[in-house]
């Protein structure tokens, strides 16, 4: 199985096991895809964390605001109206649980990974960039009439990527 | 007796969560209280005293394997127990974490019997069994 399969796979069980754990919500599988190049302008809430190692990159979850609020209302159990900082935070907690699962899994393949404190972002058309990369493995999950969409990019730390060949070893690139 | 328990946790949402989950795991619980990272925690602990701290690993400031270290290196808190709530799943944090002397570890997603099941043996129930 290729790295982008595994995310992919890694992805759905996370998202799935924290919302069904946290939330009571069964999502569906989600359709994933590759996207490449500069993603299109976000309306809403996007959430990062860093992730870095032998492999770097960045983890990324992104919803509308009237999603987000639903994720607060029904993981705090209070309702929540408009975008405030317990939103935020409801969401960023998301990310780092879904990242943080998607970590721990691959870490088998790809060696010790950190994760960074998420970031969150709430706005109206703006553009997201990763430094270096272009290449991300999405997964687009639906909940009812809403759409949450977790993304990752992840690339070899060029020492070890160099390394891993003057070793005369299958980088799990290339598995 | 009641217990005193010290929730740390960046996440204003996870502390929300717990302090919720811990009303409903039937221990006898006096207050819960709070702290966004580790340095908040040992400020809070030099004005109250606690029967149990729960703390995630990765926070700003002082992170949760620093604040067991300080914990398990003081006198006054080395007998306080410390569970670790966290994402962190590796062997390298968690393994660190329990050679410190953590009292246990609860992974993030959790579901409130996870949480019930593994404070059973280090809080005392509300209603003698």
């Amino acid at each position: 199985m290729n790295l982008q399969n595994l995310m992919v796979d890694f992805i759905r069980q996370a998202t799935a096991n924290v919302f069904s754990t946290m939330l009571g919500v069964e999502l569906d599988t989600g359709e994933a895809f590759i996207e490449n190049g500069t993603p299109e302008a976000n309306d809403g809430v996007v959430s990062f964390i860093g992730l870095a190692g032998a492999w770097a990159g960045t983890g990324s979850v992104s919803c509308s605001p009237a999603l987000a609020c639903r994720i607060c209302s029904v993981m705090l159990m209070m309702e929540s109206t408009g975008v405030d900082e317990d939103v935020l935070d409801a969401v960023a907690e998301l990310t780092n649980m879904i990242v943080g699962s998607v970590k721990n899994d691959l870490e088998p393949h790809l060696g010790t990974l950190g994760l960074s404190l998420p970031t969150v972002v709430f706005g109206r058309n703006f553009r997201t960039k990763s430094a270096g990369t272009t290449e991300w493995t999405v997964v687009r999950f639906r909940w009812e009439a809403d759409v949450l969409v977790v993304k990752l990019c992840l690339s070899p730390s060029e020492k070890t990527h160099a390394n891993c060949h003057m070793m005369g070893q299958t980088c799990a690139l290339e598995v | 007796m009641e217990s005193d328990i010290l929730v740390v946790d960046d996440s204003a949402a996870i502390r929300k969560i717990l302090q919720r989950v811990l009303r409903q795991t039937g221990m006898a619980i006096r207050a819960i209280h709070e702290a966004g990272d580790g340095q908040e925690a040992l400020e809070l602990l030099k004005k109250q005293a606690v029967n149990l701290v729960l703390t995630d690993i990765n926070m700003p400031k002082m992170d949760g394997i620093q604040l067991l270290a300080a914990l398990k290196g003081s006198p006054l808190w080395r007998n306080i127990p410390v569970v670790m709530v966290t994402t962190e799943g590796g062997e390298t944090k968690v393994g660190e974490a329990v050679r410190l002397g953590a009292a246990g570890y609860v992974r993030k997603p959790f579901t409130a019997d996870q949480i019930k099941e593994k404070l059973a043996g280090i809080l005392e129930p509300a209603v003698p069994v």
